[in-house]
């Protein structure tokens, strides 16, 4: 008992050729599913209502006995267990979030401590330091009932009782699915913040692609019949969606998709000739024909964009200060490369000058840039940039 | 059956309030004088009331914990426990003497079996709503399927269970009265010893109708007690 309740391990967890028949019923729920979560990752079961991606959640913790195939978790099958000790050790997350409505908020998150014998002390430290992880006031929620939080409260209440004996496995169906867009939005990040800490193997179940991508590290989308149509991480099922159904579900803006799960720094940008004024016009002019923009970029001392250099800027023996256009638009390294895009797109200028913490000039972001970036492998091979510079 | 005691109570009436016992007027006077005759049918109704429901507590718990598991079994119980609450129960008292015999035991009997309807139907009804979500956070939690009912489906089903328990408290409180047919005493046999004295019959009927009352009161006190969930709201 005390070896899973210390910081225990995330597993990796493995579906190997999961069947699920329902007696009566011609289609099975689920039809050989086969996939492997490595540990502390989040695979996220996505798909339309009847793809069994519940069902297949549910195999796990044996809520729902498979008919054939095994499921593994760190290597020994869940068969190996009574499905109650089983569960016991496997975060439960749902939508309806169950609460216990009787039990205070403490009690409610010491269930499963209390059915492993935990001694009351412990319970009691174990509760607030939970509350505490997912920012509620131990003091203030300890000992009220589940009818007086609201229902984002009541989330993270939930998430807190998942997460009570430390398991080393998380499933979580649809938990944000109740809650309106802005706090699901919050959560959501809150949730990836506490995972990254965390670091607990999660099978999250949702129907909404959007929310899949955001919270998976490999996605499996499933279709009716419980068939696997694809099992990829985020950028490569957006990049190269296996079948016309994946393309179709992932939506016809998945190129934005990919967009917003990646930032500026993610893509190799275009070198800028990036030049002080008072600099010599012939070494200017090399330091131009070297670089991917056929503008000159004006910098500070510090290397920060002041604006894009005329021709006449060049005509002299120096380079004087005289601009063509201003620096707009500027893009961190860190934007989402989404949010870039739009600025792009709003500003009149077809480079964005991209800075670095300090605010000096990294490189450009162009249009064809991004355009290439969506062209290639997700795993960003470094030779995509290389083809721009002709 | 009633001339015996007539005369006894004829004997106790006292000089002082007679004129207004004589004319059979609602006599406080006699009322006073006479209280503590009715201590002891008192006793004995709360014993009639109190008794029976808790045997029929228990019984409609057992089959309702049963009928849980086996959801089959709900329609056939109803069955039978609705003929026991459609009997008439003076015809009750009168059909079980000749096996029960003359006294508590066929009193009890009948009595239990009018309580287990109305007790099983509110523990049945409190098992079913209990929220599906609640249940499967329990499952899903490693609570075998009897600390899901024991420590779960019950708890949340004590407002239905407790409506009940009153329902069947307050019916058993007026049918005890009918008790004295099978010779069990209660404040029933003290309103038909003197049916024609308004006095006694308004106190006999009076400590019935408090003692329901009272009795009310406690089921929903302990209710209150035991649900404080129920007060927290947002």
């Amino acid at each position: 008992m005390e070896a899973q309740t210390g910081h225990s391990q995330a597993q990796p967890l493995e579906f190997r050729e999961v069947t699920k028949r329902y007696p009566g019923s011609a289609e099975p729920a689920v039809d050989g599913l086969s996939l492997e979560v490595p540990a502390g990752e989040i695979c996220v079961l996505v798909g339309p209502s009847g793809c069994g991606k519940t069902t297949a959640m549910r195999m796990v913790n044996r809520m729902i006995d498979f008919t054939s195939g095994d499921i593994l978790i760190g290597g020994r099958s869940v068969r190996e267990r009574k499905p109650e000790q089983l569960r016991r050790e496997i975060g439960y997350v749902i939508q309806q979030i169950g609460l216990f409505p009787h039990r205070t908020i403490g009690d409610n998150i010491a269930t499963v401590p209390k059915l492993l014998g935990w001694d009351k002390p412990r319970i009691a430290a174990r509760v607030d330091e939970l509350l505490d992880l997912v920012g509620l006031d131990p003091q203030q929620m300890r000992d009220r009932f589940p009818a007086q939080l609201s229902g984002g409260q009541r989330q993270r209440v939930g998430v807190a009782r998942a997460l009570a004996v430390d398991p080393p496995i998380m499933l979580m169906d649809e938990p944000f699915g109740a809650i309106d867009p802005i706090n699901r939005e919050r959560l959501q990040n809150e949730f990836l913040r506490l995972q990254a800490e965390l670091r607990k193997t999660i099978i999250f179940v949702t129907h909404d692609i959007d929310e899949a991508i955001k919270m998976g590290d490999r996605i499996a989308i499933m279709q009716v019949g419980g068939k696997l149509a694809q099992y990829a991480p985020p950028a490569e099922l957006l990049m190269y969606p296996a079948s016309r159904f994946v393309e179709d579900f992932v939506g016809s803006d998945r190129a934005l998709k990919r967009l917003a799960l990646q930032r500026v720094r993610d893509i190799d940008l275009w070198k800028a000739a990036a030049i002080r004024a008072g600099t010599p016009v012939a070494e200017a002019r090399a330091m131009v024909a070297e670089a991917d923009v056929p503008y000159p970029m004006l910098v500070d001392e510090q290397g920060r964009p002041k604006g894009w250099l005329s021709d006449r800027a060049l005509t002299g023996e120096r380079v004087t200060e005289d601009l063509r256009s201003p620096a707009h638009p500027i893009v961190e390294l860190d934007d989402v490369l989404r949010d870039a895009l739009a600025d792009l797109l709003s500003s009149e200028t077809r480079y964005g000058a991209v800075v670095d913490k300090h605010g000096t000039l990294a490189g450009v972001l162009s249009l064809e840039v991004i355009q290439t970036f969506l062209h290639t492998a997700p795993a960003a091979s470094p030779t995509g940039a290389d083809l721009l510079t002709e | 059956m009633s001339l015996l005691p007539l005369a006894q109570l004829k004997i106790q009436k006292p000089g002082g309030s007679d004129s207004c016992a004589a004319a059979n007027d609602f006599c406080p006077g006699w009322i006073v004088d006479n209280i503590d005759r009715y201590w002891t049918p008192l006793l004995e109704h709360v014993y009639l009331t109190v008794v029976p429901v808790a045997i029929g507590f228990a019984i409609s718990l057992g089959l309702a914990i049963l009928a849980h598991r086996r959801r089959w079994l709900t329609g056939p119980i109803i069955t039978v426990t609705g003929i026991f609450f459609a009997i008439p129960s003076v015809a009750a008292f009168f059909l079980l003497q000749p096996i029960t015999g003359l006294g508590y035991t066929t009193a009890m009997v009948a009595l239990v079996s009018y309580t287990l309807l109305i007790i099983f139907r509110n523990i049945t009804t409190g098992l079913r709503n209990v929220p599906a979500e609640t249940v499967d956070a329990a499952i899903g939690q490693g609570l075998t399927h009897r600390q899901v009912l024991y420590r779960v489906e019950l708890p949340l089903a004590t407002p239905e269970i407790m409506a009940g328990l009153r329902i069947a408290t307050a019916t058993t409180v007026g049918l005890a009265a009918l008790a004295v047919f099978a010779g069990a005493g209660g404040l029933g046999a003290e309103i038909l010893v003197d049916k024609h004295f308004k006095s006694n019959v308004v106190v006999a009927g009076g400590l019935a109708l408090l003692l329901a009352a009272v009795l009310d009161l406690l089921i929903l006190g302990v209710q209150r007690a035991v649900t404080p969930w129920q007060r927290a709201r947002g």
